[in-house]
């Protein structure tokens, strides 16, 4: 016991001193939780349009103020003619555009319809959908305003709920995925690296002829990253309350326990990673191509698993990360209990004491 | 732990006692590959013995199987009193072993390197304490006990490095290749350090590339092609090859080498 106290402490000044460890261990987590919260954010907000209005009427002039006032779009300089929206296209300014023809108002009255057209850049199809739909909703909103006697005789008025996220609070959704990308990170890559920088130098073979047995090695190793782990967890939980206004509903303490099962899986992984690799590159290599790329890709995160190709569903099974992030959604976010995880946490507890076997036994005693 | 014979070595007790390495045609094999073909040498106690031999003629093979960390395909061995087969981890409290590779750690100052071998070979921690401060103040290191070893020059770090690997008082060190790269003056600092550390009746197995370190040693063998194709004093060994230098005995027998290095 006094023995693996040394060898932890050790551990200890070993990350306090590298700067570059330190850096990943607790610059990422709040560089990431901003980078998601405030940048990457994928809500349609504030985005340019130009018009191009040859009618300059009433009717025009109205629906233009409409679409100024709201928050999704911002109107541009006008356009001054066809050519001219392509060229803006082109420049990148604007992401749509809303034509009104020479006689729209004059049309509306007298015919009792009237046409625009709205352009949007498809580039990015998602968005270009999202901007046609606000744009169509704004336009039919000022054509019942226009007739509000004329109620149709029946009218079907959906009521939509966003169900636990009320707010739609963007943040929601990818916390749990940061917060299993970082234990990835933390737990997998950098106890990898760690096992395999005593490889490189040779001071393993000096702890392979000590009497401290090699087991407790890879548990020395170990034991440190599962406290700064946790201590990184909390961090993220703190920044995720106070920075991002995300609400924890579920049982803190089942949170926890759930993280903790999940940062032993990833310890054991990056365990394993430090059996079969010799150098430090080697194994941070491994593990960002083969843990960190599939959890941020392939768990639902960051895009839904539903439309992809049914081989990376497949492998989306095998991926640990994949039923913590479900787990910690459910409970974090809907507030659920262990009666409706149980599964997963089974998944995940079998996965974890699997590989954990496999990297203990693999883990070479005697150097080759 | 000396009492700690398990039976079945009880017998062979009383021909080893004073012996601290027996080996009795030890062979390692790899497939067919023979590393280690059929060697037999005692080393006593208090005995510098250097252990010759090109790259590949198997010395780091036999070397590890003395240490515990692998072994022997057939042959007997004893370290320290110790059965290679059934008692690794009993030799692997009375040894010390230093590598060709530099085996402290640069980012833990001196004092916490020292605490930290002293640690995982069970020192008490009130006589790591005691015994670190004199180690320190013999080596004149007062002033650097608490910077970080990556600041100390290459010399200084070999000399912890070895003052490291006999701290917990093994009965064998086991040093291989310790003085690579190190300049004259440092690397016979070193061995007067090996022998001040054999004078206290610690057994020295020293691996080296260097002849004239081989003439430190009071008995040296030379392997070729895995087995051992001399062994005796330096003294005796130059007579015997009719040769002036060390560095023509050992020539004369490398040249016979089948194997190429590594």
């Amino acid at each position: 016991m006094k023995q693996l106290l040394a060898f932890v402490r050790k551990e200890f000044y070993h990350v306090f001193r590298d700067r570059k460890t330190l850096l990943i261990l607790f610059g990422m987590p709040v560089v990431q939780i901003i980078l998601f919260g405030f940048a990457l954010n994928s809500e349609v907000k504030n985005i340019g349009i130009t018009i191009l209005d040859n009618a300059h009427d009433v009717q025009s002039e109205q629906i233009i103020a409409k679409i100024n006032s709201s928050p999704y779009f911002k109107v541009r300089q006008p356009a001054l003619n066809y050519k001219d929206i392509e060229h803006r296209f082109k420049e990148g300014g604007i992401k749509c555009a809303l034509l009104f023809p020479v006689n729209f108002g004059s049309a509306l009255y007298k015919t009792g319809g009237a046409q625009v057209q709205i352009i949007a850049d498809a580039s990015d199809p998602n968005t270009a959908t999202t901007l046609t739909n606000y744009l169509t909703a704004i336009i039919g909103n000022y054509q019942q305003e226009l007739n509000p006697a004329a109620k149709p005789a029946y009218q079907i008025i959906p009521e939509v709920r966003m169900l636990y996220n009320e707010e739609q609070n963007g943040s929601l959704n990818f916390i749990p995925g940061v917060i299993a990308l970082i234990f990835m990170i933390v737990s997998t890559a950098l106890t990898s690296v760690a096992v395999v920088r005593e490889k490189e130098l040779g001071t393993m073979e000096i702890l392979l002829v000590s009497p401290f047995r090699p087991i407790m090695v890879l548990i020395a190793k170990a034991v440190p990253y599962l406290v700064l782990s946790l201590i990184n967890f909390i961090i993220i939980l703190l920044l995720s309350v106070y920075l991002l206004d995300v609400q924890i509903k579920g049982s803190i303490i089942l949170i926890f326990a759930e993280s903790i099962l999940f940062i032993i899986t990833c310890l054991s992984l990056g365990l394993l990673i430090s059996n079969i690799t010799t150098s430090q590159q080697t194994a941070m290599l491994v593990s960002m191509m083969g843990m960190m790329l599939p959890t941020m890709l392939l768990t639902g995160f960051m895009f839904p698993l539903e439309n992809m190709p049914k081989v990376f569903q497949i492998i989306s099974y095998i991926l640990p990360s994949k039923y913590y992030y479900s787990i910690i959604k459910s409970v974090m976010l809907k507030g659920l209990g262990f009666s409706y995880v149980w599964k997963e946490t089974l998944v995940l507890a079998g996965m974890a004491a699997g590989l954990l076997t496999l990297a203990l036994k693999n883990f070479k005693i005697r150097l080759s | 732990m000396e009492d700690n014979q398990s039976p079945s070595t009880v017998g062979r007790q009383s021909s080893t006692k004073e012996k601290a390495i027996v080996c009795k045609n030890l062979t390692k094999q790899f497939g067919d590959f023979k590393a280690v073909n059929n060697i037999s040498f005692d080393v006593d106690q208090g005995e510098i013995f250097g252990f010759l031999g090109a790259n590949g003629a198997g010395k780091t093979t036999a070397m590890r199987i003395l240490c515990g960390l692998s072994y022997p395909t057939s042959g007997e061995a004893m370290v320290a009193g110790f059965d290679v087969y059934r008692q690794q981890e009993k030799i692997k409290k009375n040894i010390g072993y230093m590598s060709q590779k530099f085996s402290l750690y640069d980012n833990l100052t001196v004092l916490e390197n020292i605490e930290f071998y002293g640690g995982i070979y069970g020192v008490q921690g009130a006589e790591i304490k005691t015994r670190s401060n004199d180690l320190v103040s013999t080596l004149g290191l007062e002033k650097e006990a608490k910077k970080l070893v990556g600041e100390l020059p290459l010399g200084w770090k070999q000399k912890l490095a070895f003052s490291v690997a006999i701290f917990h008082r093994p009965k064998i060190v086991f040093l291989d290749e310790p003085t690579g790269g190190v300049d004259p003056v440092t690397r016979r600092q070193f061995w007067d350090m090996i022998y001040e550390a054999a004078a206290n009746g610690i057994t020295v197995f020293v691996t080296t590339h260097y002849m004239d370190e081989a003439e430190y040693c009071n008995r040296i063998s030379v392997m070729v092609d895995g087995c051992v194709n001399a062994m005796d004093t330096p003294a005796n060994l130059k007579k015997q090859f009719n040769a002036h230098s060390m560095d023509e005995v050992f020539y004369e027998l490398a040249r016979s080498a089948k194997r190429t290095g590594d």
